[in-house]
């Protein structure tokens, strides 16, 4: 069941103004680091280093956005003592917005380390990685939705599903040992795809983590279930495959 | 002060029906308490628990009755006629609403403080000797130490013990409230009532009067009406919201300002009517 937002406004409608170019905010930040990210993932895929650096510089415009937000946050808590769902709303935007910018950053990452894989041959592999930065871009297209609807139960279809991303960056971690084993040259690219891959997987985490915010704005209270998580490379013992 | 115009009925429903538990000793409690004023039906078969040395608080919009439950727990609508107050308000047990049960020992038991302060137009120390005098015949050194006594609770006397003999209405607005409150603490009462202790003070002084709350319910079991909502979450344990007449939610107050289960809560907490 999804609490829904409130039917009436404050009696104060200044009130509802500021809390509404604070949720416009999260949003603004949510669209651009998902355009972030995908042209992150055009420029890996067309070996584009001018568009990658141009990405690079973009994540400024996130950044901003989050100062704004943690001031707007900061002059709502002192200036309207908000209560309940409003302060659970409030809570909510500081946390989302945090997680927004780590994923602006990641995307920013990989745009950067793309410049250096265009340095050395293309490798085979590169091509995996737009299947991962789809899967992230999904979960975090689905949790950025989720808060713009106040819709708990889609923010805790895409928590669990999370678990997928996690599988796929283990599938290709192997890959990528097994392909630096077999050839040395291959270790520089794979290095760097491999913290590409890493990135991506870590934009996932923080896409669960705004679905965690998302529940706890709607509902007041905490994900009840704990996670499964499918990233095992933790524990991934290497094998010499010769 | 007369009991001639009030009168008691039986209760409907069983005392314990429908009282919350907050896992505390009650010290005063309404049990499907209704009251009507002329006829008007002003509070809605009330029951709440007032915890022991635990401040309560009581909000709600303008006639939601929170007033007036604070007016029957110490009985002080008996002394205008055509008010009427059925069910039951337990003292430590004892139904005060009972008219056995002596008006003079429950308002010796129940203090109140109001909105205005109201000090007499004596000096500082009768200010408090006065109602002292009324119960107990004391000598003077007593009685200075019983004075010193409460204006250091109502955390005055620092700034009065030199001038204890000048009028209390040279005082300001802070310290006349502060007096007040000294004078119901002299009794050495077990519950206090306050109705918006501070909606004629300055923020320093309703400061003051909040700190004096927080170390007063060390010794005393607090009740409180404020219209302020953010006094409430910042000195009571307990929030009880009333609308037209009824108890709508009632509960510990962190529970209540952050995650309110009334919908009728929310909105007012959050300002969205009252």
């Amino acid at each position: 069941m999804n609490a829904t937002p409130h039917s009436s406004e404050h009696i104060v409608k200044s009130y509802d103004d500021e809390l509404k170019r604070l949720t416009g905010e999260i949003q603004r930040m949510g669209d651009l680091a998902l355009a972030q990210l995908d042209a992150a993932i055009d420029a890996v895929v067309e070996r584009d280093s001018e568009a990658a650096m141009k990405i690079v510089y973009n994540d400024n415009a996130i950044d901003t956005l989050e100062h704004d937000v943690s001031h707007d946050v900061v002059r709502l808590l002192a200036l309207r003592q908000p209560m309940a769902r409003d302060l659970r709303e409030v809570l909510a935007a500081l946390r989302i917005a945090a997680d927004i910018e780590r994923i602006g950053d990641y995307a920013a990452n990989v745009a950067k380390r793309s410049i250096v894989l265009n340095q050395s041959a293309p490798v085979q592999l590169a091509y995996a990685l737009p299947r991962l930065a789809r899967l992230a871009g999904t979960l975090v297209r689905e949790v950025l939705a989720a808060y713009r609807d106040n819709d708990a139960d889609r923010a805790l279809g895409a928590w669990t599903r999370d678990e997928e991303l996690d599988e796929e960056y283990t599938g290709l971690f192997r890959e990528l040992l097994t392909y630096m084993m077999e050839d040395p040259r291959n270790i520089t690219p794979c290095t760097h795809l491999l913290f590409m891959a890493k990135n991506l997987e870590r934009i996932g985490d923080h896409a669960t983590n705004i679905a965690e915010n998302v529940y706890f704005l709607v509902h007041g209270a905490h994900i009840a279930q704990t996670r499964r998580k499918g990233d095992t490379t933790s524990v991934l013992a290497i094998d010499d495959p010769r | 002060m007369t009991d001639a115009h009030f009168s008691v009925a039986p209760a409907a429903v069983p005392a314990a029906a429908a009282a919350p538990a907050l896992g505390e000793r009650p010290k005063m409690s309404a049990r499907n308490l209704d009251f009507f004023y002329n006829g008007f039906h002003a509070l809605k078969n009330v029951s709440l628990d007032v915890a022991e040395k635990r401040v309560t608080a009581l909000i709600g919009p303008s006639g939601c009755g929170k007033s007036t439950l604070l007016r029957v727990f110490n009985r002080i609508y008996s002394i205008y006629p055509k008010l009427e107050a059925k069910g039951e308000v337990l003292l430590d047990g004892e139904n005060i609403l009972d008219p056995r049960f002596p008006l003079n020992r429950l308002r010796s038991k129940v203090g109140m403080v109001f909105q205005k302060p109201v000090p007499f137009p004596m000096s500082i120390y009768d200010n408090i000797a006065y109602g002292i005098r009324h119960y107990e015949k004391l000598p003077k050194s007593e009685m200075d130490v019983r004075v010193e006594q409460a204006l250091t609770q109502g955390a005055l006397w620092n700034e009065v013990k030199d001038k204890l003999r000048q009028s209390a209405l040279g005082l300001s607005g802070g310290q006349q409230q502060r007096l007040c409150i000294a004078r119901a603490v002299a009794l050495r009462p077990e519950v206090i009532l306050l109705d918006e202790p501070t909606s004629a003070l300055d923020p320093i002084a309703t400061g003051k009067i909040e700190q004096l709350v927080a170390e007063l319910k060390d010794h005393y079991t607090i009740a409180i009406v404020t219209h302020n909502m953010q006094q409430a979450a910042r000195c009571s344990d307990f929030t009880a919201f009333m609308y037209l007449g009824e108890l709508i939610e009632f509960g510990a107050t962190e529970t209540l300002f952050t995650k309110p289960t009334k919908k009728q809560t929310e909105d007012y907490i959050t300002g969205r009517f009252g």
